[in-house]
């Protein structure tokens, strides 16, 4: 009896293993099924030409460019508060200081908070400043969603960096600026995974740019001008009932998987290396 | 280096040796034991024979195979992947590491007391016929007597006895201890396996769990674990003593500590290294 | 340094309040009883009754969660007690990767993949007319986008359970299987609650794959294959007209409120559960 019951829950146990790897992989194919008979190098070269949501020419690059711009500026601004922010927490309080605790529980309840909050808040924000659902919109949202996600990202680096090495340098004589670029220089590769991880998670969000970037078919040329992303390019095609139109949302969607996955790889490769280099 | 190999001598030297065991039967025989961990040749060709209802102290300075050895007994190192066993180990004249035996039979001889009290996340009462019910035993008042007799025998009931429904976690590390010791004796083992059992210990709670150790040797085999040449000294009856993976030599506690054969175990007796 | 650490808690609290602060005029007009109970939505008309949406959301997460939960513990335990070193790393990979794909592309393939399925090969075999947009649709995408957070949690949790808990076990001659069963899964217990509320957190909050897939159809839904319209989606559909009619920007703020309030209750408490794990495994 013990016997039976254990082969039943292994069978169980590999089953759903095996289910939860087949719909990767199902996902993978029915996107690159879809995606791959309309992609072609117009797509991802122009912009939408007249007709081009009623199938006639044109491409996706006003979405692809509008999201590398967005993304682009997010990850500097969230650069430049998760940095110091983390550089804080690690390094200038205690390691079991009470405030660095709350502080990280703090982060990690932004971090669950859904994109369409961010989304909400960001448009809040927009008007209370004036602004119209533009770039620049759009750069408020998505950084207000991946500061957490750049946060817990280097943080989970800091703190393998042992105290000790700061007061070597520390007592070597060396100034706060000097001992910063050594923890920075530390932090590198870190630091790397957290943008490719941030990138993976602020290109492909729909619910953040909903509301505070506005679409466009053309490429913005200021950060007051709405924007077009990927998500939001593949979201609107798909509904149109123009079967051409369709089909380019499923490419729009294979070439964001395609980034995405790209993405992904490099955050792995990243980390396996810096886990090679560890003091 | 040389092998001795003593327990079948039928003299038996009279001093230093508390309860000289009544019977020289072996009830464990170890046969070319050879353990490599991910290629590390750990255990070198280790050949003893346990004496049966006696205490057996393996000694020796760390890192020289007496816990990889101790597990060996009981199969413990079946989940590594990356352990490999030549070899034979005879229990009670089964070879333990034979093709076909059932690993849970063996494992239910044996009793294990690791060196970090580590009592199962139930109550107390449910840790210690945890082992019964797993082998089939049922019926609330049976199993009751079982935890009772146990607890009895550890000298832990009167401590518990209002409590046996609270969690086991909430005991001290002295208690705790004898909870793993009653839990592993409500199996109705042979052979009870302890890896530095009092090291994580008061002295006060160690010197009660060896003296529970002294009292069941009487109805079980004993092997220790020891790091302490101190404790093997109060309590052993024979003493293995390794290093680097081999069996350096095997005798009574009086043979190994007053008539140390071999230049290395004098050396260590007199505590010229650890 | 310090302040910009103070700025970003602030943040937590700022979001909030911001979001709160705007849903305070339709608060105050309608009463949050009313609001929360009533299932009337008629914008133009000043009605706001949200009960449809909350039961919609819950529907759908509730689906998700009694898909997502065993298909995880399952696939969990598989790879921690069972699995060798090289499958566990493999499948980490295919954990990361899952948990990468963003939540248009679920949609996507929602749409493509189990809408049809749903209307063509499900609910006929229960007599049930369905487009196939519908509770279960959502249900089964939310399920799969929230199972690697739920493994990759208790991955961990597995991970904390002392070896020599599992070694008292099986020497006292218990089978893996029983070790599993009666030692590990009962240790993990707190994580595993910690894990599915993280999980029903994240699945409440998720907006546009579920909007793909749900047929965004207000009244409330009868069976897991009527169209449903969970809060998130509420929000993003309509965030166009609410310029236009008084009280409606308050009412969306509301909802995103509440999505706010709830999911950072879920993330405190599971947040905390998950650190006294932590930290009693680093012990």
């Amino acid at each position: 009896m013990k016997r039976l019951e254990e082969l039943f829950f292994k069978c169980l146990m590999i089953g759903s293993t095996v289910v939860l790897l087949s719909v990767l992989l199902y996902i993978l194919f029915v996107v690159i099924e879809k995606g791959l008979p309309s992609l072609s190098w117009e797509m991802i070269s122009q912009i939408p030409g007249g007709g081009f949501y009623l199938g006639k020419e044109g491409g996706i690059l006003n979405a692809i460019i509008g999201s590398l711009y967005l993304i682009f500026f997010s990850v500097i601004i969230s650069l430049m508060i998760s940095v110091p922010v983390v550089m804080y927490l690690n390094f200038t309080l205690r390691r079991k200081s009470r405030f660095a605790a709350f502080a990280r529980l703090t982060f990690d309840v932004l971090f669950g908070i859904p994109s369409i909050v961010y989304g909400a808040f960001g448009f809040t924000v927009m008007i209370f400043f004036g602004l119209q659902a533009s770039l620049l919109g759009g750069i408020i949202a998505v950084s207000m969603l991946i500061i957490p996600v750049m946060i817990r990202s280097i943080d989970e680096v800091a703190v393998l960096i042992s105290p000790d090495l700061v007061e070597a340098t520390k007592s070597l004589g060396a100034t706060n600026y000097e001992t910063l670029k050594v923890i920075i220089r530390q932090l590198l590769p870190g630091i790397s995974t957290a943008v490719l991880l941030s990138i993976g998670r602020g290109i492909g969000d729909a619910a953040t740019v909903l509301f505070t970037a506005g679409y466009t078919d053309s490429i913005p040329t200021s950060l007051t001008q709405p924007t077009a992303t990927l998500p939001l390019a593949i979201f609107f095609q798909l509904s149109s009932p123009i079967d051409e139109v369709q089909n380019r949302a499923y490419s729009a969607a294979l070439v964001l998987t395609i980034i995405i996955l790209i993405l992904s790889f490099s955050a792995r490769y990243f980390s396996r290396r810096l886990s090679k280099n560890k003091i | 280096m040389e092998l001795i190999i003593d327990p079948l001598i039928s003299e038996v030297p009279k001093s230093k040796v508390k309860n000289p065991s009544r019977s020289l039967k072996t009830h464990i025989i170890v046969e070319k034991l050879n353990l490599f961990i991910q290629g590390n040749h750990i255990l070198r060709d280790i050949n003893m024979s346990i004496p049966d209802k006696s205490i057996t102290c393996i000694i020796g300075p760390s890192g020289c195979g007496k816990t990889t050895l101790l597990r060996a007994f009981n199969r413990l190192h079946d989940d590594s992947v990356d352990v490999k066993i030549t070899g034979k180990l005879f229990v009670d004249g089964e070879d333990i590491y034979a093709k076909d035996t059932e690993v849970t039979h063996i494992r239910k001889k044996m009793g294990l007391l690791a060196q970090r009290p580590c009592p199962l996340p139930m109550s107390i009462l449910e840790n210690v016929v945890y082992g019964p019910r797993i082998h089939g035993v049922r019926g609330k008042r049976k199993l009751y007597e079982i935890a009772r007799n146990q607890l009895l025998a550890v000298g832990l009931w009167n401590e518990v006895k209002d409590r046996l429904k609270s969690p086991a976690s909430r005991l001290s590390l002295g208690q705790q201890q004898r909870l793993c010791l009653a839990r592993g004796l409500a199996v109705e083992p042979e052979i009870i396996l302890g890896d530095e059992a009092t090291s994580a210990l008061d002295p006060i709670s160690s010197k009660t769990i060896e003296e529970l150790f002294l009292s069941i040797k009487e109805k079980y085999t004993v092997v220790l674990v020891t790091h302490t040449l101190r404790q093997a000294k109060r309590i052993a009856d024979y003493v293995a003593f390794m290093y680097l993976g081999e069996l350096v030599e095997f005798g009574t506690s009086d043979q190994i500590f007053n008539h140390p054969k071999h230049q290395l175990t004098r050396e260590y007796i007199s505590g010229g290294f650890s | 340094m310090l302040f910009a650490t103070v700025m970003a808690i602030f943040f937590l609290f700022l979001i909030g309040g911001g979001l709160f602060v705007n849903s305070l005029s339709i608060i105050k007009e309608k009463g949050l009883w009313t609001l929360l109970t009533t299932s009337n939505w008629r914008p133009f008309k000043g009605d706001f009754g949200f009960a449809s949406y909350i039961i919609s959301t819950l529907y759908v997460t509730g689906i998700a969660i009694i898909i997502a939960l065993p298909l995880s513990l399952l696939t969990s335990v598989y790879i921690i007690e069972y699995a060798s070193p090289g499958i566990l790393r493999a499948f980490s990979s295919v954990v990361d990767l899952l948990s990468g794909i963003p939540p248009v592309i679920y949609g996507v393939w929602g749409t493509l993949t189990i809408v049809p399925f749903i209307s063509e090969k499900v609910a006929p075999h229960f007599n049930a007319l369905s487009t196939g947009y519908s509770v279960l649709a959502g249900g089964i995408v939310l399920a799969i986008m929230i199972t690697p957070l739920i493994i990759s949690i208790l991955m961990e949790v597995f991970l904390a359970v002392p070896k020599e808990m599992r070694e008292a076990s099986m020497s006292l001659g218990a089978t893996k299987w029983q070790t599993v069963k009666k030692v590990v899964l009962r240790k993990s217990v707190p994580g595993i609650v910690a894990a599915t509320v993280l999980a029903i957190s994240r699945a409440f909050g998720e907006t546009i794959a579920v909007l793909m897939v749900c047929g965004n159809f207000t009244d409330i839904p009868k069976s897991i294959f009527d169209a449903c319209y969970p809060i998130p989606a509420l929000i993003a559909n309509n965030y166009g007209e609410m310029m236009s009619v008084p009280k409606y920007e308050s009412a969306l703020m509301l909802a995103a409120f509440l999505l706010f309030f709830i999911i950072v209750v879920f993330n405190v408490i599971s947040r905390l559960v998950l650190v006294q794990i932590d930290k009693r495994y680093k012990l």
